[in-house]
């Protein structure tokens, strides 16, 4: 018989063997491969299935003056055709404000907004079909960037503040004072599996949505508004999406929605899958931004007052641009401490569609102000970036956040020490500038930047999670959470969680499809909180069963109940050894109950956002990477040539998952930074509307010496098994990207000038940064 | 022959381990076709050849054997696979249900996060697998330039392609041996003529057809716009178009040879053209795309005219009576997507003089992404003479004007003059208002003049002895 161990961490017991902290694979990693992983448009499709498009607004601002659609009803294989008063209940589908039309009934406020919608036979009837309506415009003047807005005072909300001391007299009494512009362009989420839903009427009058969404309560509640049903009508359910990134967080709404009337309409199951080119026409991105900063700062570059303005461009409405500005205000530090500062966030209204989460949810935007202030500074000051940076750094004393939350947990400092001394960054820094000085063609740049990134969603009461635990009279164990499954691992690691919290083995644990019925009200699967959360939830859930198998085997053996043992499918008690099966039959006949609910909400947390002061975060999650580029100065041509990252994922449930989304997300950032370039062009058309036009970074794209390490420091905050969320931040140690590709460009003025340089960098955008360079010499 | 319209007929291949006859119409895809089978493995990420996840194996007979493929199932007609092995990734595992290295290493190295992207992935790595490359990571680049992975950051998934190539192949792919038992006589939902004359006799009978080769342009009226294609002629089964021949005086390359093929044919012929074929479009592109297909859709921004131009090359279109014509590549473009192919005519072979390939040529491309993009400039040169003066000079470029140009004035401002770098500098600057560009998505046109001109001088100066090279080129060990 196995010996066992008393221990701590929740279990009350060690496993021999930790299913947490061990790198189990995804658990539908053979299902992937084989292609036997089901996607909502993988479902076996029902004979009388109907496939939805949309007939879009051409024009960015107008008003609608006649809509004819004759043609489009008596085209081949079209079944119904919906306009906005076809609408049974309200057609405003906006995830948090209002504004967000299922159909557009007068205005409409982009190109590519949908203004009719067609159920057909098949896509292909459904798209032809579309292109027969006559509708005509009456054109109004259009907004298109965030200066544009700007001076014309148009917002999509209020603008906030962030203050402390007062910044203005702090930057006018230092001893150097920088300030700067720049544009930062925004996103296409570009996940694979493109937006779609399907919805089957159901006998209750209500339906059956499978949806590609992060946020089925949403899509529940929205189908049920728009049909004008109760929510318990309507059960929306989501197995897995491949991929979201945020942009299924509130823009898979839309599909189910519309799936959801016409199914209702026509009595029959409804598919709406957007091709790819309406995918990336027709649904939110990331934000484009206009950043401008001032700094005050002494000699050796440490700052004493800054200045900041973020002015997002949040397209027509507000959809989640509240909470993506506020963070980009939340992160316009980053890591770096601001002793007196004013930061106004402003969410610019644009005639474009109205963008939305993209992982970092607006953090990056604010991020990186942060770090191209701590690089101009670097120059100004003829010193290392890397020295600057870390003089910066929050610290004892120095660590009150500009929305007056105090850091309790400094670790970027050992952080970025740590991971210069691993990867030999002075040697290489001064190396890189010899090669650089014998160099005309060529040069090479470095950086190191960190990542601090709050984690909580910033709106409270989102913070909350539930689970649904069934064991069976066979000893296998279901689990049922509000989470959705992305591929960021979330059900392997819940499966984790709960195989951990109940002493068995993850064998017998499975994680079901999360579905409104079984856990409801639940949260977005957003802001890197998942396993947070949830399973935080899952584990609440799974220590009732624990408590209760052991209480009853105390009972029945008359022990006391901290004398019974659970661990590897195997309970002690009373020098007795028993399986699990046995345990959980005995349960069952003794009539314990074997399911359970679990329930979570995050503590600590509180915000007021009038006043700009609180504590939205429970804790934050940090990183840093390394990055060296080569440059060609002749062309802004560029490749990445070694990438390093330390990062924070407090103790990991599943470190196999973690250096997952560290990579996956650092490339992502990458490619937001360098080659992914979002672009209207003057009539407010996306023209960036295909991968062969957007281009995500490739393989290629990636260093041979691509190294991740996890630092290794429980999170200090109770959190589910002392881990750290892991979904967003990564995303941002692509800014060392950027700022190595920088550094290169300074290096043609010898770094005595801090070229102006836009993001993403595409070789375009570098080749001119490397002729300002080469100008600031000549001048 | 068959002369009927082909749409309805009975299209006859293997699918994994069965052999299927369907009744398809003639634009139908791969990529529909085994999902409207229940094979829904298969993933549609962008119905344009750019993301990878519809990538499924092709298999031909060869002389090795079956030798497998990998195309994007989301733009090839599934009626140009008569009698073709195609393999899915439900094909994979063995009969005992064991996963495919390929498959497995995937799973052993974390290569799935959302899955969506792997069945592409998996196939591709199964291609390289199966053709047996050495396990290296350049191999393993190649072998996915054609698929996308927005989660892992494809450091695992770059892993498991080296591990799988370790492993190797235990076993054939089931359906293999049913290869040889389709004939070449199965029927076909495409036109399939097999020789020069049929072709000829096809574009005779049916007038309104489309002519197709690797489809990866052309399908996409298709997939993005629509349009229907009830009648395809498929021009990759005449014997005489895939044909490429070399002797002293000159290449001659069919124009339904694909750009893979090429690449094995140019290797160690022209290493600039080599390079340029892995940056003219991902793996499965350059398995299905042809050059014949490059030149007849007329693009300004297509990669290969430039260089044709350059070269000197000539197309030789042949019309329905079997009547041959030569035209040098530079007058063969009229206008924005116009050329001076007509309708009874089809590009049959491109000429390449020896001599040119044997001369000093140089190939620059501009684009946003290193890997498969297309060009905002592609950059065509050929000098001969000496390191100080050009006797012949060849300039083309791409993606600076409605049509791929040729820059006779400049050609001529080099040649038989002094080539220092004074004249470089002429050269240069005479570049600025021969050409016009536009700003659009892939760059400015300010950006456009100034890498043309850049081009120009790096091809130049290299000619002289100052080697230049590009950013592909260089080592970089950090």
């Amino acid at each position: 018989m196995r010996k066992l161990t008393n221990g701590s961490a929740g279990a009350g017991v060690v496993d021999t063997k930790p299913v947490v902290g061990s790198d189990l694979a995804h658990e539908s990693a053979i299902k992937h491969v084989t292609g036997r992983a089901t996607y909502v448009d993988d479902i076996a499709e029902p004979a009388n299935l109907l496939h939805v498009a949309t007939g879009q607004s051409t024009i960015a601002h107008g008003r609608i003056r006649s809509i004819n659609l004759d043609a489009v009803r008596t085209a081949e294989g079209v079944v119904d055709v919906i306009v906005c008063d076809d609408i049974p209940g309200d057609p405003d589908i906006s995830p948090v404000y209002t504004g967000d039309q299922l159909l557009a009934s007068q205005i409409v406020e982009y190109v590519g907004q949908p203004i009719f919608a067609v159920a057909a036979s098949s896509l292909e009837a459904a798209k032809r079909a579309c292109s027969l309506a006559q509708i005509e415009f009456e054109e109004l003047p259009a907004i298109l960037t965030p200066q544009q807005a700007l001076k014309e005072s148009q917002f999509v909300l209020p603008t906030r503040t962030f203050q402390i001391g007062d910044a203005s007299k702090a930057i006018d009494a230092a001893e150097l004072v920088i300030e700067s512009e720049q544009t930062v362009r925004g996103q296409e989420h570009f996940y694979l599996e493109g937006q779609v839903s399907l919805a089957t009427p159901t006998e209750d009058g209500g339906v059956h949505v499978v949806s590609s969404s992060q946020h089925p309560t949403e899509v529940q509640k929205l189908v049920a508004s728009v049909l004008g049903l109760n929510i318990h009508q309507v059960q929306a359910e989501v197995r897995r999406m491949g991929g979201g990134f945020g942009g299924k967080e509130s823009q898979a709404a839309a599909l189910a929605c519309m799936a959801a009337v016409f199914a209702v309409r026509t009595g029959r199951p409804v598919k709406y899958r957007m091709p790819r080119q309406d995918d990336m026409v027709q649904t939110g991105k990331r934000h484009d931004f206009w950043n401008r900063y001032r700094a005050g700062f002494d000699a050796k570059g440490v700052l004493t007052g800054v200045e900041m303005e973020l002015a997002g461009l949040c397209g027509c409405t507000a959809d989640l641009s509240e909470g993506i500005v506020d963070r980009a205000m939340f992160h316009a530090d980053n890591a770096y401490y601001y002793p007196a500062t004013t930061i106004h966030g402003y969410r610019c209204k644009t005639h474009t569609v109205s963008n939305t989460a993209f992982r970092g949810f607006g953090g990056p935007k604010g991020m990186i102000a942060a770090e191209s202030m701590m690089d101009d500074i670097a120059r100004t000051v003829q010193r290392d970036p890397l020295d600057v940076r870390i003089d910066n750094l929050y610290g004892p004393g120095r660590d009150v956040t500009p929305y007056g939350q105090k850091l309790e947990q400094h670790m970027l400092r050992d952080m970025m020490q740590q991971l210069a001394t691993d990867t030999d960054y002075y040697e290489r820094r001064k190396s890189i500038t010899e090669y650089n000085r014998n160099s005309d063609q060529f040069r090479k740049g470095l950086a190191l930047t960190p990542v601090k990134f709050g984690i909580s969603f910033t709106a409270t009461h989102l913070n909350q999670a539930g689970a649904l635990l069934h064991v069976y009279t066979d000893g296998s164990i279901s689990i049922n959470h509000g989470g959705t499954e992305m591929g960021q691992g979330l059900y392997t690691k819940i499966a984790q969680i709960v195989a951990t919290t109940l002493g068995v083995s993850y064998e017998r644990v499975m994680v079901t499809s999360t579905r409104t019925d079984k856990v409801p009200n639940t949260s977005p699967t957003a802001a890197s909180s998942g396993t947070d959360i949830n399973g935080m939830a899952a584990k609440n859930a799974a220590e009732k069963i624990r408590a209760r198998l052991i209480n009853f085997l105390a009972d029945q053996h008359g022990v006391e109940s901290d004398s019974v043992q659970i661990a590897n499918d195997l309970v002690m008690v009373n020098g007795q050894s028993l399986t699990f099966d046995e345990v959980i039959k005995a349960a069952y006949m003794a009539r314990v109950q074997l399911s359970a609910t679990g329930f979570y909400k995050t503590p600590k947390i509180h915000f007021d956002k009038e006043a700009g002061k609180g504590h939205p975060f429970f804790y934050y999650a940090n990183g840093c990477a390394a990055s060296e580029v080569l440059v060609d100065g002749a062309t802004g041509e560029y490749r990445v040539s070694r990438v390093d990252i330390l990062h924070d994922v407090g103790s990991s449930i599943n470190p196999a998952l973690d250096i997952g989304q560290i990579e996956g997300g650092f490339v992502q950032g990458m490619g937001w930074l360098t080659t992914e370039e979002l672009l209207w062009d003057d009539r407010g058309r996306v023209i960036s509307n295909s991968p062969a036009n957007y281009k995500i970074p490739t393989a290629y794209d990636l260093p041979e010496h691509f190294k991740v390490s996890l630092y290794d420091q429980p999170n200090n905050e109770d959190t589910i098994y002392r881990s750290k969320a892991v979904g967003e931040p990564p995303l941002m140690l692509g800014l060392s990207v950027w700022c190595a590709l920088r550094d290169a460009a300074a290096s043609f003025s010898d770094y005595r000038m801090n070229p102006p340089m836009d993001a993403p960098a595409t070789p375009e955008q570098l080749y001119r940064a490397i002729q300002a360079a080469k100008a600031g010499v000549a001048s | 022959m068959v002369k009927t319209c082909p749409n309805g007929q009975e299209l006859k291949f293997i699918l994994n381990n069965q052999i299927k006859e369907l009744d398809v119409p003639a634009d139908k895809t791969i990529l529909q076709a085994v999902r409207e089978l229940g094979l829904t493995g298969t993933k549609e990420g962008c119905a344009s050849g750019d993301c990878g996840a519809c990538t499924v194996l092709v298999g031909e007979p060869s002389d090795k054997g079956v030798r497998y493929q990998t195309v994007n199932a989301c733009i090839a007609p599934i009626g140009q696979q008569a009698g073709r092995h195609i393999v899915t990734v439900e094909g994979l595992e063995s009969p005992d249900g064991e996963l495919h290295p390929a498959q497995e290493e995937m799973v052993n190295c974390h290569g799935s996060q959302c899955g969506f992207c792997t069945p592409g992935f998996v196939m591709s790595l199964a291609a390289l697998v199966e053709a047996d490359v050495s396990a290296d990571r350049e191999e393993v680049l190649q072998g996915i330039s054609g698929n996308l992975c927005r989660c892992t950051g494809y450091r695992p998934i770059v892993e498991a392609g080296i591990a799988a190539l370790e492993v190797g192949s235990s076993a054939a792919i089931q359906g293999q041996e049913l290869v040889q038992s389709l004939s070449a006589s199965t029927a076909q939902a495409v036109l399939q003529p097999a020789n020069e004359s049929e072709l000829q006799e096809s574009i005779r009978d049916f007038p309104n057809a489309d002519l197709i080769a690797g489809g990866t342009d052309l399908m996409l009226e298709v997939t993005q716009r629509y349009e229907a294609k009830p009648n395809l002629i498929d021009v990759t089964r005449v014997e005489e178009l895939q044909l490429v021949s070399a002797d002293e005086e000159k290449l001659v390359i069919g124009a339904a040879v694909s750009y893979s093929r090429l690449e094995e044919f140019f290797a160690g012929r022209s290493s600039p053209f080599v390079s340029l074929l892995h940056r003219l479009g991902s793996r499965q592109i350059r398995n299905s795309g042809t050059l014949g297909g490059n030149l007849a859709n007329g693009s300004p921004i297509a990669d290969t005219p430039p260089i044709l131009i350059a070269w000197d090359a000539e197309i030789e279109t042949v019309n329905t009576k079997g009547e041959a014509r030569l035209t040098a590549v530079s007058d063969f473009y009229r206008g924005y997507r116009d050329t001076t192919l007509s309708g009874d005519e089809y590009i049959a072979r491109i000429h390449i003089p020896h001599a040119s390939i044997e001369s000093f040529h140089r190939f620059f491309k501009s684009s946003k992404r290193l890997e498969d993009d297309i060009s905002s400039v592609m950059g065509a040169f050929r000098f001969e003479g000496t390191p100080d003066k050009v006797t012949v000079a060849r300039i083309a470029f791409g993606g600076m004007a409605a049509t791929p140009v040729r820059l006779k004035a400049i050609e001529d401002l080099l040649t038989d003059s002094e080539l220092s770098r004074d004249l470089v500098a002429q050269a240069v600057e005479a570049l600025g208002d021969k050409m016009t560009p536009l700003t659009d998505v892939r760059a400015s046109a300010a950006y456009r003049s100034e890498m043309a001109a850049s081009m120009l001088e790096r091809a130049l100066l290299e000619f002289m002895g100052e080697a230049r090279p590009v950013i592909t080129e260089v080592s970089l060990d950090a």
